[in-house]
Parts: structure tokens; C-alpha cells; sequence
């Protein structure tokens, strides 16, 4: 069984992003860039079904410009088998994407894909779910607990108030919530092999996909700030503002 | 021009987030319809039905509705989305699983999140965590839309009494199946519609501690209880306790923030709050620069002096 990850090059969790004083987007010159912190943890739930004997390749894919190579090579040093990068300079929104990402599963015919559930960045929460209905597929999204059985997937997903659990019929796509497991912290011997694990590239027009954006950003600007607030010195003057000043209580 | 919003709801009654999705589907057009697609859905579609602003219900039942499943929902809402200029959804857990299919299947982008509606073709929504707004334009003839909540008042669940409409239910995929559901039990005010959240980081120290220190207090103010990422992965609480980025986005009148220290992500989850207390002994977190009251204390003597003094 295959199983296709599509991850994606982002900010890192840990930046604090600024937006451009000429509001045409957030900075990302000088900025570090990661893996997104869900399709780590998507890449590290192939690697455990391909260790688990449940799965003979983890195929990773991304796409974006050259340097999500580097994305790729991380991917690859978690212990994915391969790894394929659609290549463009383009802007790139979710549809253009699970497109992209649909002709890629048609080449490779996975039996299986899992990816993250937003990317951190747009957080916009889509790409799996498009990408599954493009394909015809069932979806399994939010995913704490995966579990396969013959041509089925049991599926524990997070949802408001609770846990739900399905069952698919495969091939189908998970996309993964954060308790679905801890990825592991990649060894220096396994980036020193992922160096030397097959990376192939292809451009969108070879995949016949149009990726002209749907969506015109007008502008980007900082949130409202909160205005500064004040410390209280103890519990009777807490009461006191919560009461009399902020009238919330 | 119509508008439909996706109802949420479970079957017995109409969720309160789709309150607030009604309302932003108002901003986009005039006619609002609401798509209630369940089984012995009855209450909740009347329940929609006397939402003040909507036009018409339409309901669509069948066993394999029942549960939500995103590939019959998806095909439901597909089977009518054609008649509409705009769809939405509350961007709750199964607003956020099902539109992308819509939107994917129709060939047209999904706006997500919105927390603003400029005019019917332009939105507002946050990116990276809330650390920017981005306002985006669409030109897709259907705009599918899932809706921040805490954006949008909640339409009057009372005053309207539109139309109720039967339409055919679309057949089952076959490919998936739902087996069960577990979901917390609680007589507390859904953490997402509270008015007042007690919330608990790492700081408080153990899910036994956070129950007997901040259920006092939640108890005394009728709060929803909230919790980090951090009390979470802990094994606090469950999941759906969980406030930020990637957990439940709040914006209640008063966010009581206990032991958190305010990573970014948490913070994304409750900047909104029309009043933020924090309570932490490290007078330098993070949580602090949002407060609008800051109290520097052990958690475990603040808490109950602040329970005795409510």
C-alpha cells in the first residue's frame, strides 16, 4: 500500500509575523521557514504505518518554488520514501493546489492520503478536503486515531464537543489534528540519507493544471491592537474593576 | 439574489453557530435560505424557521444524513448550490469538513473564516493566527463562505416564520460510514455562545487540580470552560476544551485565563474577548500584554479568594 503526504513550506510556528508597511502581504524576506507543524505530523503517521508493515511507501509531495526542496528533504529524513515537488514561482491558492495535488495521485495511485489539516499560514483549512472531492474519495478529517484494516479506515476525529469516529471505504484521505501523534526529531544520519532519497519534479502545465488564483487579496493589515491594560494588585481590587469599571460581572 | 446558509445541528435542535452565519449571510443578499439536511429533523428545521431574516427552510432527510457525513452533505448542498450566488457555513468543525468539497466540486474557491463582509464579493479574514487581516476579493459566480462566528452577532432565534420546504435527499456515497460519537457531557454553556469562559493552562498543574480550582469558579460565574494547547496535550482536559488557533476561535464579554502563559496560538483563539483577565505568577507572561486585568499570584491561593469575593 502507498500513501501520498502533501506537505507545505510555511512560516515557522514560532515567528511572530509582520505584515508589509505597504500592506500587500506579511514579510517573509529574512523570515524561517519550516515544514507546517500538522503535516509533520501527517509525514510521522505514513512513516508509523510503513514501520507498522501496514504500508510499503510514503511518497511526500509539495508544491511551491525550489527551496520547498528543503521541506521535501525534511520530509524525507522523517522517513518518507520519496518525494515529488510541482514546481512554480505562481501564487497558490487551495484549489490550484488540490488540483495539482489530484494529478500528482493519478499518476501515483495511493491507496491512501494523509496531510495536514490547515496550513498555519493562510489557515485556511481546505486543501485536503477539496483534494478529496476532486478525487471522489471519502474523508476522514481531523484525525486523532487512524486505524487500518484491509481496504478500511477507521478514523477517531475531533470535533466541537467531542470525538466522532467513521469508517472508510479506501482509498480515502485523513487530514490530521494534533494529538494524532508526536513526530519524531529527525537523526543526523537519517538527513545525511534523505540527501541521497529520489526527488522528482514536475511543472504545473506537464500536470495540465491551471493555477491562476481565484482570489484577489486587496490588502493585508494588522489586527486591532488591544489597548494596554492595567495590573491589579489583588482579588478585592480585581472584583472592584471586573464590577464597577468593566461592568462584566 | 439568494443566499443558503448550512444548518448545524443535530437533528434536535439548530446550533447557535449557525445564528451567527445567518447573519453574515444577510450582508451577502437579501433572500436567506437555510439548508437543514439530517434526519427526523423536524425541530431543528422549525427551530431555523423562526430565525428572524430567513426566507425559506429547506430540509432534506434521510438515514444517511443523519450524522453529517461530509460526503453526503457535500452532495446535498451540491444538488441545490446552483440556485445560489453565495453558501456558508459556520466555520465549526463540520462547516470547515464539508464546504471545501462544495466549493472544490462547483470549481470555485472557499473563502474561509470571514470576519467581515465588505460588500457581497469582498471579505475580511485573518491569516497567520489572526496576526494579520487579510480583506480578498472573489470572482467565482458562487461564493462558498465558511463564517468566524465571533465575527457576526447571532441573528434573533425568534421573530421570522419562513416557509418550510421538503426537496429531495441525495442517495448515499457508500464510502463512508459513521460508527459513533462521544461527546463530553456537560450542564455548562457551549464554550463557543459563552458569555463568561474560565480558562486553564499548564500552570494549573494536573486535570484533578483544574477541576477542583477553576469549577468553583466557573460554577459561581455560569462559565464555559476553556483550556490551552498546552492543558490539553497534558491530559487536562479533553480536545474540545481547547481554545486558539487550531481549537475553538471565543470572543465572550469576559475571558477569565488561568496559569496560561499566551503563546501566539492561544492567543489567536480569545484576543476578541470584550474583557480579559489573566491570573499567573510569572509576571513577565505573554498573557499579560493582552489582559485587560492582570493578577500575579498562585492560581491555587487567587482563585478561590476570587471565588469567596464574587
Amino acid at each position: 500500500m502507498k500513501v501520498l503526504v502533501p506537505i507545505k513550506r510555511v512560516v515557522d510556528y514560532n515567528v511572530k509575523v509582520r505584515v508589509k508597511a505597504d500592506n500587500t502581504g506579511v514579510e517573509l524576506a529574512g523570515v524561517k521557514m519550516s515544514m507546517n507543524p500538522f503535516d509533520e505530523i501527517a509525514v510521522e503517521e505514513a512513516v508509523r504505518l510503513k514501520e507498522a508493515g501496514t504500508v510499503t511507501e510514503v511518497v511526500v509531495v509539495t508544491c511551491g518554488t525550489a527551496a520547498c526542496q528543503e521541506t521535501l528533504r525534511a520530509g524525507l529524513a522523517i522517513g518518507a520514501d520519496r518525494a515529488i515537488l510541482v514546481e512554480t514561482d505562481a501564487e497558490l491558492q487551495p484549489l490550484a493546489v488540490a488540483k495539482l495535488l489530484k494529478a500528482v495521485a493519478d499518476k501515483e495511485q495511493p491507496n491512501l492520503i494523509i496531510c495536514g489539516k490547515q496550513a498555519i499560514d493562510d489557515d485556511a483549512n481546505q486543501t485536503g478536503q477539496m483534494l478529496a472531492a476532486l478525487l471522489g474519495w471519502p474523508q476522514a478529517t481531523f484525525a486523532s486515531k487512524v486505524v487500518i484494516a484491509g481496504d478500511k479506515a477507521t478514523v477517531t476525529r475531533e470535533v466541537d464537543g467531542g470525538l466522532e469516529t467513521i469508517e472508510l471505504s479506501m482509498p480515502a484521505l485523513v487530514s490530521t489534528d494534533l494529538r494524532l501523534n508526536e513526530p519524531r526529531y529527525a537523526t543526523l544520519p537519517n538527513i545525511m540519507k534523505a540527501k541521497k532519497k529520489p526527488l522528482d519534479t514536475h511543472k504545473p502545465d506537464a500536470l495540465g493544471v491551471d493555477v491562476t488564483p481565484r482570489l484577489k487579496t486587496l490588502k493585508v493589515v494588522e489586527p486591532a491592537k488591544r489597548k494596554g491594560g492595567v495590573m491589579v494588585p489583588d482579588v478585592a481590587a480585581l472584583v472592584e474593576k471586573l464590577k464597577n469599571e468593566a461592568k462584566v460581572i | 439574489m439568494s443566499v443558503l446558509v448550512i444548518a448545524e445541528h443535530d437533528n434536535a435542535s439548530l446550533k447557535s453557530a449557525t445564528l451567527n452565519a445567518i447573519t453574515a449571510a444577510a450582508q451577502c443578499g437579501s433572500d436567506v435560505h437555510v439548508l437543514v439536511a439530517g434526519n427526523n429533523a423536524g425541530a431543528a428545521a422549525q427551530a431555523a424557521a423562526q430565525v428572524a431574516g430567513v426566507a425559506k427552510v429547506l430540509t432534506a432527510e434521510a438515514p444517511h444524513l443523519a450524522d453529517g457525513l461530509a460526503e453526503n452533505l457535500a452532495e446535498q448542498i451540491l444538488a441545490i448550490a446552483k440556485n445560489y450566488t453565495h453558501v456558508l457555513a459556520p466555520a465549526t468543525a463540520s462547516g470547515k469538513n464539508v464546504l471545501p468539497r462544495v466549493a472544490a466540486k462547483l470549481d470555485v474557491s472557499q473563502i474561509s473564516d470571514i470576519s467581515k463582509v465588505d460588500s457581497p464579493d469582498t471579505f475580511e479574514r485573518p491569516i497567520y493566527a489572526g496576526n494579520a487581516i487579510a480583506t480578498v476579493q472573489s470572482a467565482d459566480a458562487i461564493k462558498v463562505i465558511t463564517v468566524r462566528t465571533t465575527g457576526f452577532e447571532a441573528a434573533a432565534a425568534t421573530g421570522g416564520s419562513a416557509a418550510v420546504e421538503s426537496i429531495a435527499a441525495v442517495g448515499d456515497s457508500g464510502k463512508s460510514k459513521f460508527i459513533s460519537r462521544e461527546l463530553s457531557k456537560s450542564d455548562r454553556p457551549e464554550l463557543g455562545a459563552a458569555k463568561i469562559i474560565v480558562s486553564g493552562g499548564r500552570g494549573v498543574g494536573s486535570g484533578e487540580n483544574y477541576h477542583k480550582v477553576l469549577e468553583p469558579l466557573a460554577d459561581k460565574l455560569g462559565a464555559a470552560m476553556g483550556a490551552s494547547r498546552a492543558a490539553v496535550d497534558a491530559g487536562f482536559v479533553p480536545n474540545d476544551y481547547q481554545v486558539g488557533q487550531t481549537g475553538k476561535i471565543v470572543a465572550p464579554t469576559l475571558y477569565i485565563a488561568v496559569g496560561i502563559s499566551g503563546a501566539i496560538q492561544h492567543l489567536a483563539g480569545m484576543k476578541d474577548s470584550k474583557v480579559i483577565v489573566a491570573i499567573n505568577k510569572d509576571a513577565e507572561a505573554p498573557i499579560f500584554q493582552v489582559a485587560d486585568y492582570g493578577l500575579v499570584g498562585d492560581l491555587n491561593e487567587v482563585v478561590p479568594q476570587l471565588v469567596a469575593a464574587l
